[in-house]
């Protein structure tokens, strides 16, 4: 199950017929498989990898550090609730150190993360504090290395 | 050949995990250029006794009973060229790695092939060993996995070759390069199992489990007075190994269990669909247990692996060994490596099997 999993993650369009016949099972036994971790939200999503710098469309991220104050019987989890609904909020942990929460936004300019963070993240009740970083470059993301590299060559025939 | 797709490299198509390049790297940062110790280095031959230990199951001495070679290639070479007086007989099962008769001869020893079958799944057979042996042989040679078949040599089998070792009183030479490319059960070593331990020469590399070629290191593990010969030859060959390798080696040694794990899983999945494939397109595939190779039988076809070799590249521009270049016994088959890409192996594979059912009808 971990190898049909790690494949899916490499390749969401594998089929189950690639599948199976890549970790030794019959087709019908990983569409099973593949069906049941859809239905325990094992498998949340199929998602793309997109690199849109390359076709011109330019995202900003910010990484917003957030210090605030938890509230009684709740904890950080209400205020979590408030940040994460906002859709340009691309990431959020709860993070132990010298702040509470980081904040991954995502926006078409540094203004929109600049407008989120002073008129929707920093006046939320609770937050006491907030310190933005702009990504200035990219070069590894989710484990997927987003710079070109020179392909490695191999001589044709070794023994 | 520009489009071709080449199924004859018989080595890893992974880059060398990052944190062994980087210790390589670290390694020439402060100036680590100049000779190591003739055996190696100690923190290598530390951490190989206990790698081995781990893995294979046996304990050596890193004082005296480990050396440090320029790939396992150097291991068999120096191996033989300590042991053999001229005119010693080194028994060969074949189809083998290309290297073993010549290396033999050039040590002034007389090579003695035993041919082993598909039928044996290509485990050399103590009968057919004990009939090729002869009063002067003095060396067995053996390479579990294997390269070119993919065949391994299961616990009871190695044990039936070890005790006619003992019999015969020949010195073991185990090449276990593939040691780590096991896919069914646990590698049995050559040294692990009872009475191996003492008239075994276990030779291992980076190479193939680390994706290590051109850092050209690998050991010999073995009984210390015959190490320590081994390392007197080797001192007037090569001196040392390379010292950035060695400092690197340490690093592949001590922390990439999971590198390792996972390109064994990555060729696994590989191995799965040739053998299916070939298997599909009605080229008869024993399946390979280890290694990076699938080695199906051409007989099928009609034609010689030669014949077959060219005419599959110059048709469907796929390059695959033919089995001849491992010993007069692998006519009939060709060897694939299946250290390549998926997407390249499914593409050979269908190239491959539209050259079949033209040739075949």
């Amino acid at each position: 199950m971990e190898e049909i999993l790690q494949l899916l993650t490499e390749d969401a369009r594998l089929t189950a017929a690639q599948i199976a016949e890549r970790v030794g099972r019959s087709t019908a036994e990983v569409q099973e498989i593949i069906v049941k971790l859809e239905k325990d939200k094992v498998i949340r999503r199929y998602k793309t990898v997109v690199d849109w710098e390359r076709v011109g469309v330019e995202h900003v991220f910010g990484f917003i550090e957030v210090r605030c104050a938890p509230q009684r019987g709740v904890g950080f989890d209400a205020v979590a609730e408030r940040i994460m609904e906002f859709p340009e909020v691309h990431s959020l942990y709860l993070m132990s150190g010298a702040y509470d929460f980081l904040v991954v936004v995502q926006g078409k300019t540094m203004r929109d993360i600049a407008y989120f963070v002073a008129e929707k993240l920093a006046p939320l009740d609770h937050v006491v504090g907030t310190a933005t970083h702009f990504v200035l470059k990219p070069y590894k993301v989710d484990g997927d290395i987003m710079v070109d590299r020179a392909e490695v060559k191999r001589l044709p025939v070794t023994p | 050949m520009p489009d071709a797709i080449s199924l004859g490299i018989g080595e890893p198509d992974f880059v060398t995990p990052w944190r062994v390049r980087e210790a390589g790297i670290y390694s020439l940062e402060r100036g680590h250029t100049h000779y190591t110790p003739n055996r190696g280095i100690r923190p290598l031959l530390e951490e190989l006794a206990r790698y081995l230990e781990r893995r294979f199951g046996v304990s050596y001495d890193p004082e005296n009973e480990l050396m440090i070679t320029v790939g396992g290639s150097e291991a068999i070479d120096v191996a033989l060229r300590a042991v053999l007086e001229p005119g010693d007989g080194v028994l060969i099962p074949q189809p083998c790695f290309v290297s073993y008769l010549p290396c033999a001869i050039l040590a002034g020893g007389r090579a003695i092939s035993v041919y082993t079958a598909v039928e044996h799944e290509f485990q050399a057979q103590v009968e057919d060993l004990t009939r090729a042996c002869d009063e002067g042989a003095r060396v067995l040679l053996i390479s579990y996995p294997s390269n070119p078949t993919g065949a391994i040599m299961p616990r009871a089998g190695m044990e039936a070759l070890i005790r006619f070792a003992e019999e015969r009183d020949l010195l073991v030479i185990s090449d276990e390069v593939y040691a780590e490319l096991t896919y069914d059960g646990q590698h049995a070593s050559a040294a692990a199992v009872a009475g191996g331990r003492e008239r075994t020469i276990l030779v291992g590399g980076f190479s193939k489990a680390w994706a290590m070629t051109g850092w050209r290191l690998g050991f010999a593990a073995g009984p210390a007075e015959i190490i320590s010969a081994m390392v007197k030859v080797h001192s007037y060959a090569v001196m040392c190994s390379p010292t950035t390798a060695q400092e690197a080696a340490v690093e592949a040694l001590r922390g990439c269990d999971d590198d390792v794990a996972q390109m064994r899983r990555e060729y696994n999945q590989r191995r799965r669909v040739i053998v299916n494939r070939l298997n599909a397109m009605g080229l008869s595939c024993f399946e390979p247990k280890g290694a990076f190779y699938a080695f199906p039988s051409i007989a099928k076809t009609g034609l010689t692996c030669e014949e077959f070799a060219q005419r599959l590249l110059e048709e469907e521009k796929v390059a695959v060994v033919p089995g001849t270049a491992f010993g007069e016994c692998g006519e009939g088959f060709v060897r694939c490596s299946y250290a390549t890409s998926m997407p390249l192996i499914e593409e050979a594979m269908a190239r491959m099997a539209s050259f079949v059912a033209r040739v075949a009808g």
